[in-house]
């Protein structure tokens, strides 16, 4: 492998990992936030049981999302310095407003949630954890827009001169029409994740003890339900918009999502294919007729170009070469994404259905304990690995080749020693998190009921927030 | 002024405000350990900077965005260029970010420890490895036409550089211990300013030996002027820690790491990152981005760094009651 790969691997394995992290995040701050206003406007203990519980476990894990997404900011510089000189002067500003607006507020705000609990007034403190709520927002709004204009650049003008392009219009990048779409479809997915893992850890605890905290729980478990049934809803429809945005501006991404070799109106849309890889022939597949025009053009007969034809469209505009993607990647990333999506959703219904009106939840459903938080950030992850490697070859779309972005200076001998140090230091924290995440969840609503105590007159006492 | 030397400057002000608060965090971490006779007064001097240090490092990811937007030559420069020094901070923040808000969600001493043992490195490793860093920029490294970095790891491991590493360990371990004194009660309080005014004094050696040699390798009088102000300042805020007036030796050693990481800024100016190879550094000119995007980071940043400043301080005010350690 030379550097050029190594760095995609790097790329690759510290971003899908912090990406383990974000969505939980963004999520479960947000229902964090939800349950501490319940309880605001109700006075219900319950409530103020479950927003302490719950945001103890989004403690634990924005902690990991925060220094993981350290490692984001500086590997554009470190193995990707020709990219960022190609693109600072664009991607630059998003990235400098994600920090500005979005981290100083996460940051500056979860520490006075943290630690404010008895000093703060309660409407403020309140307060606090909705503007981390708002930076968690902003964050992803910025860093989408970023990435929406690798998938489709505008509001630029290419200075051949610096060899660079410039920003021309900043509005136009934040209201790219792919960041639009995208932006949505992303937070609706990571809903899906935060109220599967809140459903999932409640029903745990209904299975296991079904006496402690029964009504505590049965709470949390159609809170976690119905967060994943309205995410999912929202991320079909986003998906969808999506869908049709990206056959405008990365037709070649639509095709290899479907492994649509050759241009068909009207298309079908194939749920599983058994073939050879390059197309040519078809052993096994199950179609359902008309359904890939339709997410492609909004029209049951519209026209869905192939692999083959963008091929010869896209040689003849940017010169020779290949310009597609790893087609069975994207293909099969592109599925399992919807697939898993969908189950999980199928799952929260179920949920919903046997728990109603008191009921209790079946035994054998503790196969879905586990599973169930898992599978939305399994579809997530899915979902980026397309987007991402269904950009390739570019880096850029239509501008920088992967291979152009490179740092010229950096050795294999370099990347190797980061690649290596954070996969093993990533491995480790994985453990390290994971078995204080489930000695968190076992430990249960325990101690939620006493006043949180922060309060540094009596420092001998356990803190249950604070460090 | 041209909007260049106008990101320059909030380059050099990111910074500064960085190595200010990471400054007595960092400090807080190696040290704790130390002070702290009991797991009580180990929990008093992490929960000094427990509601801050997350907000303190989003500094660092300003002055990094802030550089790849304004200046993405320089970020494409420094970033690779130093890339193991990098890699090593970025393990240290890692580890210590998740043992801070790791330590204290289990009770069990073990699990404690190895906590302390993470902060303690990820809190000296960045120290270090910052000091070295800008000692390499102040001082210039191999660069070819292209302005790529053509020298080794070992290359960054020069005398000067090493010295800056050790100094800036040296002065934040002596800005944290004056922060502790300021910020907790009882023996530990004594303890850290006792402790402060011993490590101030080989602080203050380490600093004049490092700012002096900087000035001589790249130095105006301007930033000889703001060098000998930062080391007055240092001298001023070890007497009032030594008077136990603990504001103003925070104030002092605040000032001190302030003026003196802007007498290395000023020194730098017009170049960001100087060559030792004759003809090939890199200017602020050559660095910068378009003067559209200066211009619209500018108005953006005008309106919104106000309120990150009010709402930050405003932190500090509510949590300004000093943290019992009884």
């Amino acid at each position: 492998m030379d550097t050029l790969d190594l760095a995609r691997w790097q790329f690759a394995i510290t971003t899908v990992y912090h990406f383990f992290f974000v969505p939980v995040t963004i999520s479960l701050v947000a229902i964090t936030a939800g349950l501490q206003t319940a309880w605001y406007r109700t006075g219900k203990e319950k409530y103020l049981r479950l927003t302490k519980f719950y945001g103890k476990l989004f403690l634990i894990n924005i902690a990991m999302g925060v220094v993981t997404g350290l490692v984001q900011e500086f590997q554009f510089g470190m193995n990707w310095s020709d990219y960022s000189r190609f693109v600072g002067d664009v991607f630059g500003a998003p990235l400098a407003l994600e920090g500005l607006l979005a981290f100083f507020l996460e940051s500056t705000f979860i520490g006075l949630w943290i630690f404010g609990w008895e000093r703060l007034p309660k409407l403020v403190h309140l307060g606090c954890i909705w503007m981390v709520v708002l930076g968690t927002q902003l964050s992803a709004y910025f860093i989408l827009a970023a990435n929406s204009w690798m998938q489709h650049p505008v509001g630029f003008r290419y200075n051949a001169a610096r060899g660079r392009a410039e920003l021309t219009d900043l509005w136009a990048v934040l209201t790219n029409k792919v960041v639009l779409v995208t932006y949505p479809h992303t937070i609706f997915a990571a809903f899906m994740v935060g109220g599967a893992f809140v459903a999932g850890v409640a029903l745990w605890h209904l299975l296991r003890r079904p006496s402690i905290d029964r009504d505590v729980f049965r709470s949390a478990l159609k809170i976690g339900a119905s967060v994943v049934l309205v995410a999912s809803v929202g991320v079909a429809i986003s998906g969808d918009l999506q869908g049709k945005v990206m056959t405008e501006v990365q037709p070649m991404k639509m095709a290899a999502a479907e492994a649509l070799y050759e241009t068909e109106k009207p298309a079908s849309f194939s749920v599983f294919t058994v073939g050879t890889l390059d197309g040519s022939k078809e052993i096994f597949s199950i179609k359902v007729p008309y359904l890939l025009s339709f997410l492609a053009t909004g029209h049951f007969g519209g026209k869905v170009q192939g692999i083959n034809s963008l091929q010869d469209a896209y040689e003849q505009l940017y010169g020779p070469g290949s310009y597609k993607p790893n087609i069975p990647l994207t293909y099969w990333t592109f599925r399992l994404m919807i697939g898993v999506g969908m189950l999980s959703a199928a799952i929260a219904v179920w949920l919903l259905w046997t728990t109603r009106r008191g009921r209790a939840p079946a035994h054998w459903l503790i196969w879905a304990v586990a599973p169930l938080p898992l599978l939305p950030l399994i579809a997530n992850t899915f979902g980026w690995i397309f987007t991402e490697t269904g950009r390739q070859p570019w880096l850029v779309f239509g501008l920088l080749p992967t291979a152009s972005g490179v740092s010229p200076g950096t050795t294999g001998g370099e990347v190797i020693t980061s690649l290596v140090g954070f996969t093993a230091l990533y491995g480790a924290l994985a453990v390290v998190e994971t078995k204080l995440m489930l000695r968190t969840i076992r430990g249960g609503l325990a101690g939620t009921d006493a006043p949180p105590d922060t309060d540094s007159d009596q420092p001998d006492k356990p803190l249950s927030f604070a460090y | 002024m041209e909007l260049t030397t106008v990101w320059f400057i909030a380059i050099a002000m990111l910074w500064t405000g960085y190595f200010v608060l990471e400054g007595f965090d960092f400090g807080v971490g190696m040290l704790y350990r130390v002070l702290g006779r009991n797991e009580t007064e180990r929990r008093a001097a992490i929960e000094t900077i427990g509601p801050v240090w997350d907000g303190n490092e989003v500094w660092l990811i300003m002055a990094g965005a802030a550089t790849f937007a304004a200046f993405p030559e320089w970020y494409a420069t420094l970033f690779s260029g130093f890339y193991l020094p990098l890699f090593f901070i970025l393990v240290g923040l890692i580890v210590r970010g998740v043992a801070l808000e790791y330590r204290g969600k289990r009770d069990d001493p073990v699990w404690r420890s190895r906590m302390d043992v993470m902060i303690v490195v990820g809190s000296l490793l960045p120290a270090l490895l910052w000091g070295v860093a800008f000692g390499n920029i102040v001082r210039g490294v191999p660069l070819d036409q292209a302005h790529e970095y053509v020298g080794s790891f070992g290359t960054l491991l020069n005398p000067f550089a090493l010295l800056g590493g050790l100094t800036f360990i040296a002065v934040f371990v002596t800005h944290g211990a004056i922060f502790l004194a300021l910020r907790t009660t009882h023996d530990l309080r004594a303890r850290a300013n006792r402790l402060a005014t011993r490590l101030g004094v080989v602080a203050a050696v380490l600093a004049i030996a490092f700012l002096l040699w900087a000035q001589a390798l790249r130095g105006d009088t301007a930033s000889v002027v703001i060098a000998v102000a930062a080391i007055v300042a240092f001298a001023g805020g070890l007497v009032a820690n030594v008077l136990r007036r603990e504001g103003w030796a925070f104030v002092g050693t605040t000032l001190a790491i302030g003026l003196a990481v802007v007498s290395l800024f000023v020194a730098l100016f017009p170049e960001v990152m100087p060559s030792t190879v004759a003809a090939t550094s890199l200017t602020a000119a050559d660095a910068a981005s378009s003067p559209y995007t200066l211009k619209a980071m500018t108005i953006i940043t005008a309106i919104f760094l106000p309120l990150v400043l009010l709402y930050q301080g405003w932190t500090y005010w509510v949590f300004r009651k000093r943290v019992v350690a009884a």
